[in-house]
């Protein structure tokens, strides 16, 4: 069977996968959305698999791993009938968050039943948003992530059926992070397809935690992707903590679109996972808009993490400033590529990028590439990009102060990943990313407190 | 305390001490000069540990035990204290958070227990006042912006909080004004005890006006060609180290 499969290829039997479960993925969907569907197919049928000939994957080449997988997938809900918000519990003191669960990309309603929110907040089910906020979703659905540009949002596209959405009302300030936890679980090895929205109104301020899980040792292709419209003067912060097994390729997009004087951050620490790959794109289209890009990843054994980030300055005066860093050890290899482009009206554009990496190990490899797009003259731009080892007389300056070998790599490594920790405006969440920063790096288990979610296996 | 013999070393290749002999005693202080190139910080750098120097004959014990044993963590918690001639700027790494790992790491291996934070915190204002050190530079990043003599001054500070046996000041005066130097020798004078030593080095005459010498030694090309009382730097300072090499006969 398997031989099979592998003879006629990815493209050809995702397609066929498509075409078998047609009906089951267009139920209780409206046409706008089951419309798309189908130039979906036809963009990924074209771009194939994302691989070395696939420019933007050229780190991360993906035919290997959908050549070979057979995997499940979630075309209906799996039912566990488990209230996961009652085993869930942070014990942070003062760190109350609004939770709100998926399981294998599909929103759980059993788990997120008594979640409260702020008046105003929606947040649902994207099917019962479809339904319920028709003319918000239709608006924004497939309008920031789109299938021709990338097969993974083709991919995503294609097979879309849940997710969440969330609306913030203009004006409404969310003190209490919301906290988004996405646990795959199941018997058997499982392709999940995860579809988000976020609508931030006008002078709306929230931060936004995003919590991938796995509950269990079986291997998942998790395809998740999430569109973000950001009002005027609106404030968003999105953190996203990877912290999956390394049988996990996890594809994470995040597409942004920024009105004026908008603010964004976002910052992912990827510290678990075996294949990550994360896309952000931001449209900075309105003036004196603003986003800061973060990213950390810390990776050992044969751990892949990359991370595409793609800045689009559209009006003039906005600013864009990017921080990722690598810590790689063992046979580890890591990607990023940041692209930055200044369109030709957008003058008095201010748009940094810097990715420092450290090797541990010989066998460890990173690959780092700026790619800067200028089309107007009047603008501050810079990049830069290293990729070194620890410092070895910042080494031999602790151990002559009594610090052991050890215990001075790890203080210097630690120091190498604050510099992006320190970016976390959540003083609680700061603390706790700091402890589970400090517990990788040690090469413990780095669990979220007493979370019963045990996604290290 | 410390005993060095017929010590050999090489930098890249390079041989630069080429048969050093020297005994330092519990409460006395060494002054090691020399012309630039004579091996003084390299050997500064050996009894430190450092990897980038290796030692091709000789021994070195410090308090009866040989040193070669041990790495740089080892001899600093053993007592051997290195006041660095460029200290190195670790971003990231905070002034408090370094210093209690080093002052916990010298107590652990001494069997004594761990100091709290409120302790910790109580012995750092007390070692800051010693050295006179801005309380705004122990909220920064090792050494990150300091200026020269803020550098210098924050290994005093280190040293304070450490309390060798044995500190090796290696041109702890270079890239100072007369009121750092006037601190920063009074900071290592306020530190000395007849159970402590310390080895200047340095090429100047100036520093030792503030910290007096019990013996002077000339290093020259890798070897002590001449020892003796404090009146030595004096010479040297009147009459530079021509005559030195026209003794040793060049």
């Amino acid at each position: 069977m398997t031989e099979v499969l592998e003879k006629i290829g990815a493209v050809p039997r995702i397609s066929e996968i498509y075409g078998t479960n047609l009906t089951t993925i267009a139920d209780g969907l409206p046409g706008w959305m089951n419309h798309t569907r189908y130039p979906a197919l036809k963009a990924f049928q074209r771009m194939g698999i994302p691989g070395f000939r696939t420019e933007n994957y050229k780190y991360t080449d993906l035919t290997r791993l959908f050549e070979n997988e057979n995997f499940r997938r979630s075309f209906t809900p799996d039912n566990f009938e488990v209230n996961l918000s009652e085993v869930f519990s942070c014990d942070v003191p003062e760190f109350d968050t609004h939770l709100i669960l998926t399981v294998n990309g599909w929103y759980d309603e059993i788990s997120n039943k008594d979640t409260q929110y702020p008046e105003g907040v929606i947040v649902k089910s994207l099917r019962n948003a479809i339904k319920e906020n028709t003319e918000l979703v239709e608006k924004y659905y497939g309008k920031l992530a789109l299938s021709d540009e990338d097969p993974l949002i083709a991919l995503n596209t294609l097979f879309a059926q849940d997710g969440i959405f969330i609306y913030i009302p203009d004006n409404l300030h969310i003190s209490k992070p919301l906290q988004i936890i996405n646990v795959l679980r199941s018997d058997d090895d499982l392709y999940v397809t995860q579809r988000n929205m976020l609508i931030a109104g006008k002078n709306s301020q929230a931060k936004i935690m995003l919590c991938d899980h796995t509950l269990v040792p079986q291997q998942f292709i998790n395809n998740n992707i999430t569109e973000v419209q950001i009002g005027e003067e609106a404030v968003i912060d999105i953190y996203s903590i990877q912290n999956q097994h390394n049988k996990t390729a996890s594809f994470s997009g995040i597409y942004v679109h920024q009105e004026r004087s908008s603010e964004l951050v976002t910052n992912a620490i990827t510290l678990h996972g075996g294949i990550i790959r994360n896309n952000l794109k931001v449209l900075l289209d309105g003036e004196q808009a603003s986003a800061k890009i973060c990213g950390l990843a810390l990776s050992d054994k044969n751990q892949h993490v990359d991370n595409y980030t793609n800045i689009e300055h559209i009006k003039p005066n906005c600013q864009s400033n990017q921080l990722y860093k690598n810590i790689l050890d063992d046979n580890s290899t890591g990607g990023f590529t940041g692209r930055i482009h200044v369109l030709p009206y957008a003058a008095k554009t201010a748009a940094f990028q810097r990715n420092n990496n450290v090797l541990l190990t010989n066998a460890a490899k990173m690959n780092t590439k700026p790619q800067l797009v200028i089309d107007n003259d009047d603008v501050k731009c810079s990049h830069g990009a290293t990729v070194g080892r620890i410092n070895d007389e910042a080494l031999f300056y602790l151990q002559a102060r009594g610090i052991n070998e050890k215990e001075a790599r790890l203080m210097l490594m630690f120091a190498f990943a604050h510099e992006v920790l320190a970016e976390i405006k959540i003083e609680k969440l700061r603390d706790v990313i700091d402890q589970l920063v400090n517990k990788r790096l040690r090469g413990e288990v780095s669990k979220c407190h007493s979370c019963a979610l045990d996604c290290i296996r | 305390m410390l005993v060095i013999k017929d010590l050999y070393a090489k930098v890249e290749g390079k041989d630069i001490l080429k048969g050093i002999n020297l005994t330092v005693n519990a409460g006395e202080v060494h002054a090691i000069m020399g012309p630039n190139g004579s091996g003084k910080s390299t050997l500064a750098n050996v009894l430190a540990g450092h990897t980038n120097f290796e030692v091709t004959h000789g021994s070195i014990t410090f308090n009866g035990k040989d040193i070669f044993d041990m790495s740089p963590d080892i001899r600093a918690k053993e007592g051997l204290f290195l006041s660095f001639q460029y200290p190195v700027e670790i971003p990231g790494v905070s002034m408090v958070n370094f210093l209690k790992t080093a002052v916990n790491e010298h107590r652990k291996y001494r069997n004594e227990k761990e100091l709290t934070a409120g302790d910790f915190l109580k012995l750092m204002r007390e070692k800051k006042a010693m050295v006179q050190i801005d309380s705004q530079l122990t909220n920064r990043s090792v050494n990150e912006g300091f200026s020269g003599g803020e550098k210098k001054k924050n290994e005093i500070f280190q040293m304070a909080m450490l309390e060798p046996t044995l500190a090796i000041l290696d041109e702890t005066d270079s890239g100072l004004d007369i009121d750092a130097l006037r601190i920063v020798s009074n900071g290592v004078n306020m530190l000395k005890t007849k159970d402590n030593a310390t080895i200047l080095v340095t090429h100047y005459q100036r520093l030792l006006d503030y910290i007096v010498p019990d013996f002077v030694h000339v290093l020259y090309e890798g070897r002590i060609v001449k020892s003796a009382g404090k009146e030595l730097a004096i010479e040297i300072e009147e009459k530079g180290y021509d005559w030195i090499k026209k003794e040793l006969g060049e």
